[in-house]
């Protein structure tokens, strides 16, 4: 169960299952009133003129544009793509998001359609959303995604093993899906909505960090409630201490339910004064959203025309 | 890629409705007042902002008369559901002018708007919306078959929260029937003196309430005059001292509450991250102008390392600066003088071999402003462990267990707050009941509420402000 890279004291904390437990049941509590006092005060910051533009323009740069329904068709990711290559045809400066995120069925066609653009290819593997399947077929369905070429893998984490304190099976299977990736970055999704209590959230953060994921990410978007303000506070949290811990910058990824330029900036807030400055790269933070892009290339229409325009203004996908 | 810079948002000063000169309010009237007139300032600016009348010794008199007399004829024969009737009305009134309160409050005082507006205004607001209610139900508050009012209060009350000490002082005073002559802070006088008008404009009675700035003599007068029943007094611990001097072997009643060197004590099993912003709420909330600041903080050694790191990099990201931008963390230090005290202890603390770290952030260049500074490997017998700082420093001790740290947090002149952070309940319960001091929080600290009584031990003065134990500071039983 031991990573080669990791520092001596943290190798030590996933030598055995005992070990892993006593870990993660040894980090910090979390205090419920506290940090979601501290998220309700960060939220209040005034983003305006300037420094809204700017902040709109990251916050674009950093969306993994998604479309994650069964009734997924080619031409729907063909149009998504086309969207994440030119999000607001008007205006050619308007930044290219990171990443189109799909099903690994249509990884790729979506690496075809994104090709030469510098835009990645995000895949849901392992049985997602639930992510109840046997761990061969979570491994075929990475494979997959992989073989077709997506530059990123967002897998769930077995959120029943978890739950039942089997924290060892949990890390294997991040381990393995890891280097089942190969070059390919991993997300691993949390489903915080599930993990019930920040305490769980801050022990699987840490969990995903030390099997090796480059993400934690907090959703599926198929789980309410999904992403919140104060579960990112404690995720940022979790990276900021690895960070202090080892030296290496992983990311974040709130996904789900995060629909308005307002909350985002209120998000990329929570970036630079919980993490730090250095997280405000799409390398290390991202929005999984598929509603939120419209919104941003409206307020950022207004703030560069001066007054509103229309959702007809913008296309639909 | 370049610095997220947060655009100013300040609120416009206009909002304040800034008069260039204020009066003393005495007998439902705006009057000259005879004493030497004073200038206030704004802090982050030094710019003179009013000049304001202030209250000589035959003012002071007047004030008292005048509240005699509504003490005698109107107020305390009043049915206490009548009484309740102004108070409600004046709590609307400062709801109503809550944004014209915090904004005047921030000119006058330095204190970030967010909080004159999230903070000051609301809680000042909800004193007396409380004591309305207990207006007319004292006789059910457990104090006594009859309970009767004392009759004139003087009250004196500091600049650090000065509408929040105001509501704190004259709500419970009316709500038992008192009348009260009430002497603001020389700094910061100007929204007691608003306070006046909103008292005009709910139509009290003439002479319920009269304000009366000034300095220390005027505070002096209403101490020394033989037709005040009771004082009561919120400022230094030296002046408390001399109070309590002049008031010994009089009728008049009194309670003081004075100085603190709160202990914030975390454990090892603490919840760090928040631990960390209680820390930072409990020493940097309005620059560190809170006499219940947890201004010592003891942590226990296998965690001061990773405790102090964390603090730190928290601390690096408060923003210091114009106290009008809703952006502002932390605003103006209130006075020079009060700047310089500051400076001259935080040299005692280097002098005396503490570890100083001050965070980086920007400093306005004029105005009085001091960085958020922490001292580590402090040692009990520093004067910064032991002596009121009242800005924002933080003085870092260590602790090894559980009776080592009661030791330490007790070990102190002053008891008015301390904290407690562990995740272990029963270690709560059992460290609450060891700390000498009027308010134990766990897991959070400067929380306030109207109905949680506040006061202190020893040279943090006595008597409770708050609550149902707060009114008997003002009846008879």
């Amino acid at each position: 169960m031991t990573s080669s890279t990791l520092p001596t004291g943290l190798a030590d904390a996933t030598r055995d299952e005992a070990s892993l437990r006593r870990f993660l049941h040894g980090l910090p509590g979390v205090d419920q009133v506290g940090v979601e006092q501290r998220a309700a005060g960060l939220a209040t910051r005034s983003i305006k003129k300037a420094a809204k533009l700017w902040a709109i323009d990251t916050a674009i740069s950093m969306v993994d544009l998604t479309t994650l329904e069964g009734a997924d068709t080619r031409g729907k990711v063909q149009a998504l793509a086309a969207k994440a290559r030119r999000p607001d045809p008007d205006r050619p400066d308007t930044p290219r998001v990171a990443a189109v995120c799909v099903y690994p069925d249509l990884a790729a066609t979506a690496v075809q359609a994104v090709a030469g653009s510098g835009i990645e290819v995000a895949s849901v593997a392992t049985a997602f959303p639930s992510g109840r399947s046997a761990r061969s077929i979570k491994l075929a369905d990475v494979a997959l995604a992989v073989d077709s070429g997506a530059g990123e893998v967002d897998m769930v984490i077995d959120r029943g093993a978890f739950l039942e304190g089997r924290y060892g099976e949990v890390f294997e299977e991040i381990q393995e899906i890891k280097a089942a990736c190969g070059e390919a970055h991993l997300k691993v999704i949390l489903e915080t909505g599930e993990l019930a209590t920040y305490d769980n959230v801050r022990r699987a953060s840490w969990l995903a960090l030390l099997a090796g994921g480059d993400f934690i990410k907090t959703s599926t978007g198929k789980v309410s409630p999904a992403a919140t303000l104060p579960v990112t506070h404690v995720m940022l949290q979790a990276v900021r201490d690895w960070y202090t811990t080892t030296g290496e910058l992983r990311g974040v990824k709130p996904a789900g339910g995060i629909r308005t330029t307002k909350d985002a900036i209120r998000y990329l807030v929570a970036v630079h004064e919980v993490a730090g400055e250095e997280w405000l790269t799409p390398r290390l933070f991202r929005f999984g959203a598929s509603s939120l892009l419209n919104d941003l290339l409206l307020q950022r229409r207004t703030q560069l025309d001066g007054h509103y325009s229309g959702p007809d203004y913008l296309t639909l996908d | 890629m370049p610095a997220f810079d947060y655009a100013p948002a300040p609120e416009s000063r206009d909002i304040a409705n800034l008069k260039p000169s204020y009066r003393p309010f005495i007998g439902g009237e705006f009057v000259p007042g005879s004493g030497e007139p004073l200038k206030t300032l704004n802090p982050a600016t030094e710019e003179v902002l009013a000049e304001v009348g202030t209250a000589s010794a035959a003012d002071v008199d007047t004030a008292v008369q005048a509240a005699r007399k509504a003490y005698e004829r109107t107020w305390s024969k009043m049915p206490g559901a009548e009484r309740a009737k102004y108070i409600f009305r004046i709590a609307r009134l400062i709801q109503e002018r809550s944004r014209e309160l915090a904004v005047l409050e921030s000119l006058d005082n330095g204190k970030p708007i967010k909080e004159s507006r999230d903070a000051d205004v609301p809680t000042a607001a909800a004193h007396f919306f409380y004591h309305a209610g207990w207006a007319d139900k004292l006789d059910y508050a457990g104090l006594g078959p009859d309970p009767r009012p004392l009759g004139v209060a003087g009250q004196i009350i500091p600049w650090n929260f000065p509408l929040l000490m105001l509501a704190w002082k004259i709500a419970p005073a009316l709500a038992t029937g008192n009348t009260v002559v009430l002497k603001p802070a020389e700094t910061t006088p100007l929204t007691a003196l608003v306070f006046a008008e909103i008292c005009q404009q709910a139509e009290l009675p003439p002479g319920v309430v009269n304000i009366v700035p000034g300095a220390g003599d005027t505070g002096a007068e209403i101490v020394n005059h033989p037709d005040v029943d009771k004082i009561a007094f919120t400022g230094s611990t030296e002046v408390g001292k001399l109070i309590q001097r002049s008031v010994a072997g009089t009728r008049k009643k009194l309670t003081l509450e004075l100085g603190g060197k709160a202990a914030n004590v975390v454990f090892d099993d603490a919840p760090l991250d928040q631990a960390v912003e209680g820390i930072v709420n409990g020493i940097f909330y309005n620059q560190g102008h809170v006499c219940c600041a947890g201004s010592r903080l003891l942590a226990q050694e296998s965690v001061v390392d990773e405790l102090l790191a964390k603090l730190r990099y928290r601390v690096s990201t408060l923003r210091l600066g114009d106290p009008l931008d809703k952006n502002t963390d932390i605003g103006a230090i209130n006075s020079a003088e009060q700047l310089a005290k500051i400076r001259e202890l935080a040299e005692s603390g280097e002098a005396e071999g503490a570890q100083r770290w001050t965070s980086s952030c920007p400093v306005p260049d004029r105005g009085f402003f001091f960085a958020p500074t922490v001292f580590s490997g402090v040692q009990q017998s520093m004067r910064i462990a032991r002596e009121e700082i009242f800005g924002p420093v933080l003085s870092v001790l260590t602790f090894r267990t559980p009776d080592e740290a009661v030791a330490k947090a007790n070990n102190t002149p002053y008891g008015l707050s301390a904290g407690i952070w562990t995740e272990k309940g029963s270690r709560i319960l059992w460290m609450a009941n060891q700390l000498r001091a009027g308010v134990v929080w766990a897991n959070t600290f400067n929380r306030f509420d109207p109905a949680a009584p506040f006061g202190g031990y020893q040279e943090s003065g006595f008597g409770r402000e708050g609550g149902r134990t707060g009114l008997e500071a003002y009846l008879h039983g």
